[in-house]
């Protein structure tokens, strides 16, 4: 037989039909959160039901109020009747749909993994482009418009054309405090925010096997930044290990019989790419954007660009050419969002906050409620309490300024998030894109720092 | 859906690439419902200045509502998957945007509601934008069945997937087409759910009381 990529793999396995240059793809999960309003609205309006009730999953993320202390801070009639239409819209079509109360809570891809409900060779989408996320624990996942949302409410179906294949190897070791995030900021300074258009990126490589489950699902995160609509990482052993037992998850003997395809997975030696690139991990170094893409990027140590293309974003940011990024001083910090809000994300955080003190309000907003939870039970979340960060609930907040939460105009904001569009955390807002390290460093320096040069504490998370 | 046959008039340029999808609409003015209209929040932030006023020197404030083309750099529509990115464009009366690649989504997105994504070479794409410098109140045609942009006496080949543009051509709705293929979903359902039983309906690992 001919060798196949994984994609071709978990592609065959769900090919309905072809209707020339495209296949109708059966899809395993669907999820939803408050902003799939409009595709409801659609299948209303053509009298169509939802045909799967049983693989549509809901969640309150992006409109959700995060700040406990004074619930409905910032919640405005509108955000309590985007959050109300969900509930409504699962009462009415029966799917399951965690609201801001419930324990299951979270960013949509922080929760559903968690929950066991994103499993290796499924096909997962969602009207959110970050779904590609989910590729960490080898599913197919990609963002759909609110089109194709309604398409797979009233089919559970998608017409899709093969994407182009991307093997993106990392070698080496990443070195100290060098993260996924990183790791992800290096590709794009490499390839750029279209460096993957059209292509879903494989992940392979040494670098990619040593990382855990939850940095994967920040790389895979952070691949539709390159322009790719999806990424994957090959389900191994540490995949296996992470999702067994979870509420979703098989039980056994099913467990087993799933394991069987699941080790199936993996592309097969040979088999075709369009394209691969390769890239040295030990080279990757603290990364931090300082323009308004997320292209725009450089290491830590590094100025920004003096160059002429760069002169609209440096003037937005409010930089010099030239002037160095470090010592540069910032309003607050940010640390959350499905790039960078799970417990890993946190302890890295707490590693450098322990024993010292913000100089510029942070907030941190959980992944989920798991995650707060967790971070409760282990005492990170008094490290973090004691350093002066706001520990907040689960959402979206900061990461896209939906729910009430802005940087005002003008203010400078070190971020663990994934875009630095102009505007994205408010009107005039400038953020700077670096790991969850990197923002606490930067949270108490006031200043952003290389992270490598700080003692850190050893947080012990279990995994 | 409008179907996209021939469309003629005048095109506005953009001279940027990578124009991402908070551009196109900030993610704040998401919570409207589409029957109350996108048209005005197009470019919402990057119109106006710190204090609200229309910026007379960005192009889309000479826009009358009237130009159906809109003409723009590579990697248009990148960032997140809102739909609304397209409404804003289709509601301020664009048909069709030129540029040299899109987004993924976007352009899928596009596709689905009648916006026609024209993907030129770059070569074409310099050649068309030279040729609307030297007259921006000339009009130009789109045309579907021919897959051509032409202005003057000039003409550009594009391509298009041919179920998109026959979707297009006639404006047919997609969920309706694929429903025509019921019977074969559900023939698969079936066969998938009987080999993959943990992963659907009663199968699924737990209940709804999930601590
Ligand atoms: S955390 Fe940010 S990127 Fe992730 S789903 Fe929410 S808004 Fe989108």
């Amino acid at each position: 037989m001919t060798p196949r990529t994984i994609i071709e793999k978990i592609w065959s396995r769900h090919r309905i039909l072809s209707d020339g240059d495209r296949d109708l793809l059966f899809v395993d999960r669907h999820y939803v959160h408050e902003g799939s309003h409009h595709a409801f609205d659609k299948i209303a309006q053509m009298g169509r039901a939802l045909r799967r009730p049983d693989a549509t999953f809901g969640v309150a993320d992006h409109y959700v109020p995060v700040h406990q202390k004074s619930p409905g801070k910032g919640a405005n009639a509108d955000i309590l009747r985007m959050i109300e239409q969900l509930a409504q819209n699962a009462s009415s079509h029966g799917f399951l749909a965690f609201g801001p109360k419930d324990k299951r809570q979270g960013i949509v891809h922080v929760t559903m993994p968690e929950l066991g409900l994103t499993l290796p060779g499924m096909i997962v989408v969602c009207g959110d482009s970050h779904t590609a996320t989910h590729g960490a624990l080898g599913a197919f996942a990609f963002g759909i418009g609110a089109s194709e949302v309604a398409h797979v409410l009233a089919t559970q179906t998608l017409w899709q054309a093969p994407p182009a294949m991307m093997k993106l190897v990392v070698e080496g070791k990443l070195g100290r405090h060098i993260t996924a995030k990183d790791l992800a900021l290096h590709i794009i300074c490499m390839i750029g925010t279209g460096g993957a258009t059209g292509h879903t990126i494989e992940y392979a490589g040494s670098a990619i096997s040593a990382l855990d489950i939850e940095e994967r699902m920040t790389l895979c995160n952070m691949t539709i930044e390159m322009g790719a609509r999806s990424g994957i990482i090959a389900p191994d052993d540490k995949t296996l290990r992470w999702l067994e037992g979870r509420p979703y998850a098989p039980d056994r003997p099913d467990w087993d019989a799933a394991l069987a395809g699941w080790r199936a997975l993996a592309s097969d030696p040979g088999a075709h790419f369009h394209r691969e690139v390769v890239i040295d991990g030990s080279e990757v170094a603290p990364m931090v954007t300082w323009g308004t893409s997320p292209q725009d990027v450089m290491p830590v140590t590094d100025c920004v660009p003096a160059t002429a293309e760069a002169c609209e974003a440096r003037a937005y940011m409010g930089l010099m050419d030239g002037q160095r990024i470090e010592g540069l001083s910032i309003d607050q910090a940010f640390i959350g969002s499905c790039t960078n809000g799970r417990l890993s994300d946190l302890a890295a955080a707490a590693a450098v906050l322990a024993g010292r003190e913000v100089r510029v309000p942070l907030l941190i907003s959980p992944g989920s409620q798991k995650v707060r939870a967790q971070a409760e039970e282990t005492g990170i979340a008094d490290i973090l309490r004691s350093a002066g960060a706001i520990f907040a609930d689960s959402g979206c907040s900061l990461c896209v300024g939906m729910n009430g939460d802005r940087v005002p105009s003008g203010a400078r904001c070190a971020s663990s998030t994934n875009r630095n569009f102009r505007g994205r955390q408010g009107p005039g807002s400038r953020t700077h894109l670096m790991s969850p390290a990197m923002v606490a460093a930067a949270a108490v320096k006031g200043v952003i720092v290389d992270v490598r040069n700080l003692d850190t504490a050893t947080v012990e998370v279990v995994k | 859906m409008t179907p996209f046959t021939t469309v003629e008039g005048q095109a506005i340029r953009l001279i940027e690439n990578n124009i991402d999808t908070d551009q196109l609409i900030p993610a704040r003015f998401m919570s409207r419902p589409r029957k109350n209209g996108y048209g005005d929040l197009l470019f919402y932030d990057l119109r106006r200045d710190a204090g609200g006023t229309f910026r007379p020197d960005f192009p889309i404030n000479q826009h009358s509502g009237k130009e159906p083309f809109l003409i723009v750099g590579e990697n248009f529509g990148c960032g997140s998957s809102r739909e609304a990115a397209v409404y804003v464009l289709q509601d301020a009366g664009f048909r069709a945007i030129i540029a040299t690649s899109f987004a993924d989504i976007f352009r899928n997105n596009a596709l689905k509601n009648g916006l026609l994504p024209v993907e030129l070479s770059k070569t074409d794409y310099e050649a068309l934008c030279a040729a609307h410098d030297a007259y921006p109140e000339r009009s130009m045609q789109i045309k579907l069945h021919e897959q051509c942009v032409t202005l003057g006496t000039d003409s550009w080949a594009f391509t298009i997937a041919e179920t998109s543009r026959q979707m297009l051509l006639t404006g047919m709705d997609e969920i309706s087409y694929t429903l025509t293929h019921i019977d074969k979903i559900t023939d698969f359902e079936i066969r998938y759910g009987a080999a993959t039983p943990w992963g659907h309906g009663s199968g699924l690992g737990a209940s709804d009381s999930v601590g």
